[in-house]
């Protein structure tokens, strides 16, 4: 029991209902001391209400994806209606001429940031690592990202990178604070939250940039934390004995760090992997709900964004059939991820 | 390779910084380790003596003082240069690895001129390995290998590099008694073998004594005496090296010197020619005593415990500091059945007078102070 939890824990589950599980059934066996109907009520609110809120709307999301043209306006009709059982709603989503943009963009994004934001962290963690001087207070700015509202941190990502004017005709008020650093240098300006750097139609390679920055930048504290977690735990002698045998700084990182802190990355990197899957948030958060930048508008959309398009227009099918299939991407990915660590990961 | 410590000196700033109360962990430590000896630290925990050998590896810093290996000045040197083999209390194996890794590791570090081929390196881990005889173990990882052989593979990884000095920490805490006992006579062969000068910090008596060709007796950063391990249980400089050496220990009476005669509680019970008359800690190593009828100490009995080679008589006495005073004679000596008293004579070589304020040795008789560490 407590393997397999520790599994899922990875995330398959949400997070918080499994740590819930987790401290109920095995932590001390605490259930055992408890009379076994007493032990019921009060697991009671909880299991109500994620059989209604978590299991329930499961299983009536397999159900809608394989009713064929599941639809919330003809099945609210008074007496209800008949749909037939199918793959229609997968057919649809697949042949939906947006699904593979989606598809594409979820993949891009999460291939791009996960590596970065992991490297980029496990960097940072050693440096924290071994800074004395004001290290809590470092740490915490560090850490700030994490406990502001990303929908904020959107706003102020749009506002630096924003181009205020027209880009084309180069009547601009303003290119932003990220042109002018980069003017300093010498560069060009760039058109990043519009459309003026590419062509409609291909890969909105400006837009990418400032989503690829913003995901990682987002996903940084988490990944630190654990991994200055997992630094911190270290013991310090293998340090010392490297230092006796005289290993360079760059051995130690690959040869005693990397390894050692193995499980810890293994863990930011299935995590980062299931939140990338799951990216929408963040986009709206910088390109609002367009999904993209205005002109190009849906050119950055993510699976989830695509499921929830399809809510408006009452296609309840068709985004069951596309979050299971996300589920199914999901999965498959973790189990993949599962599977390397396990080789690849020591102890 | 001669090691030589001169007014070596550890002072670790306060914690508290208002106080600002330093501890003295090494206080003026000066010795010369002799080229190719095993030389063992021994004091209770506290007493500075792996600060000391840390600082001779170079992992921390003296406060003063100068270390030299032969007549290289290497207190400023870090631990990389300074030739050094390193086995850590707990070992420090990298958990990744495989045993064979492990001992690769520190050759694969060197650099420059001292690159090594891998051939070479392989056969110098193999060397190393066949030495502390793990040369089975190479493909396995640290976790499937017992305590004993994990010590083994830590002293393979830090003689692998042929040090010029050997330092080990704790070698035997984390052994069982069995192991303890078997691993040290190792180490004394690996060391014999290798001739290389080792160092080991231990708080364990009987473990220093068995292979130490010299002990160092520390206390609270001070060094209280040193010499070969024989020499040191006969002839202790002070009440702490007496108490701190044998087992069991020494048995400490509050006694008293009156006109040459030592007086413990009522009994008359030693000649003490040549000692002022004054108020003394006496210390009697259980095996000075000697079970006779009409003996000068009577004690009351309280137990005789069978050990097979020798008994152990366990008694009390009004003037003994300890519970009990437990002396051990010969098996063939029989114990009146029911007798309530035992009265013994002393050996007067196992009997040494401390002054009770400074808890210095007081010699008496013909027993003469001995200059044991010109000897090495």
């Amino acid at each position: 029991m407590a393997e397999v939890l520790k599994k899922v824990k990875h995330g398959v589950w949400d997070v918080f209902c499994v740590e819930w599980i987790w401290k109920r059934f095995c932590v001390d066996n605490v259930y055992k001391k408890f009379d076994k109907w007493k032990g019921w009520l009060y697991l009671s609110p909880a299991i109500i209400l994620l059989l209604i809120f978590t299991v329930w709307p499961i299983f009536n999301t397999v159900r809608m994806a394989f009713l064929e043209d599941y639809n919330s306006l003809l099945a609210n009709r008074p007496g209800g209606w008949e749909f037939e059982v199918g793959f229609g709603n997968f057919a649809k989503v697949v042949q939906y001429g947006e699904f593979t943009t989606c598809l594409t963009n979820t993949l891009l994004l999460c291939v791009l940031t996960v590596p970065l934001s992991t490297i980029l962290a496990l960097i940072i963690a050693v440096c924290l690592n071994s800074i004395k001087f004001l290290s809590r207070f470092i740490q915490t700015i560090f850490f700030l990202p994490y406990v502001t509202n990303s929908i904020a941190i959107g706003m102020v990502f749009a506002a630096m990178f924003s181009v205020v004017g027209n880009f084309d005709s180069g009547l601009v008020d303003t290119y932003g604070i990220i042109n002018n650093v980069l003017g300093w240098f010498g560069a060009d300006p760039i058109d990043w939250m519009g459309t003026g750097s590419y062509t409609i139609g291909e890969f909105p390679w400006p837009s990418y940039v400032v989503m690829v920055i913003y995901i990682v930048w987002n996903a940084l504290p988490f990944k630190i934390l654990i991994l200055l977690g997992g630094l911190q735990s270290v013991n310090k002698q293998y340090y010392e004995a490297a230092k006796v045998d005289g290993t360079s700084r760059t051995r130690v990182f690959t040869r005693i760090t990397v390894p050692l802190l193995s499980p810890m990355i293994a863990y930011v990197v299935i995590t980062g992997f299931i939140g990338g899957f799951k990216e929408y948030s963040s986009i709206v958060g910088v390109f609002g709900d367009g999904m993209g930048p205005i002109g190009d508008a849906g050119s950055l959309n993510t699976m989830v964004g695509f499921i929830y398009d399809a809510l408006p227009q009452q296609q309840l099918g068709r985004a069951s059939a596309a979050a299971l299939i996300l589920f199914g991407i999901i999965f498959i990915v973790t189990m993949i991820n599962l599977a390397v660590s396990k080789k690849k990961t020591h102890y | 390779m001669k090691v030589e410590l001169q007014n070596l000196t550890k002072i670790f700033p306060s914690r508290n910084k208002k106080s600002g109360e330093q501890v003295v962990a090494v206080n003026n430590f000066t010795f010369a380790i002799p080229d190719g000896k095993l030389v063992g630290l021994l004091g209770p925990s506290g007493c500075g003596k792996s600060t000391t050998l840390y600082m001779i590896s170079g992992l921390q810093q003296p406060t003063a003082g100068k270390i030299f290996f032969g007549d290289e000045d290497v207190t400023e040197l870090s631990p990389e240069n300074r030739g050094i083999g390193l086995v850590f209390q707990n070992y420090a194996l990298y958990p990744h690895m495989t045993v064979k890794q492990n001992i690769l590791f520190p050759l694969q570090n060197l650099k420059g001129e001292d690159k090594m081929t891998k051939e070479e390196m392989l056969e110098a881990a193999y060397h190393a390995a066949k030495l502390v005889q793990i040369d089975e173990l190479m493909d396995r990882k640290p976790s499937e290998l017992s305590g004993g052989q994990q010590q083994r593979v830590a002293i393979a990884r830090a003689l692998v590099k042929m040090p010029r000095v050997l330092l080990l920490d704790e070698p035997l805490s984390n052994l069982d008694a069995r192991l303890r006992l078997q691993t040290r006579e190792e180490i004394r062969r690996i060391q014999k073998e290798t001739g290389i000068t080792t160092i080991f910090v231990t708080h364990d008596q009987e473990e220093a004594m068995s292979i130490s060709d010299v002990i160092v007796v520390m206390k609270l950063g001070v060094v209280q005496q040193i010499g070969k391990p024989q020499s040191v249980y006969d002839d202790p400089k002070n009440l702490f090296v007496a108490k701190f050496l044998g087992t069991p220990p020494i048995n400490v009476f509050d006694g008293r010197v009156e006109g040459g005669k030592l007086w413990l509680g009522e009994d008359c019970v030693l000649d003490v020619p040549g000692v002022e008359d004054k108020p003394v800690h006496v210390g009697i190593r259980p095996e000075g005593f000697v079970p006779v009828d009409d003996g000068a100490l009577v004690c009351k009995l309280s137990n005789v415990e069978v050990m097979g080679r020798d008994v152990s008589i366990v008694s009390t006495h009004a003037a003994s500091a300890n519970p009990v005073v437990r002396s051990i004679v010969d098996a063939d000596y029989n114990i009146k059945v029911g007798a309530e008293s035992v009265a013994f004579a002393l050996k007067p070589h196992k009997v040494f007078l401390f002054d009770k304020e400074t808890e210095e040795r007081i010699y008496f008789g013909n027993q003469k102070p001995s200059d044991n560490v010109e000897e090495n």
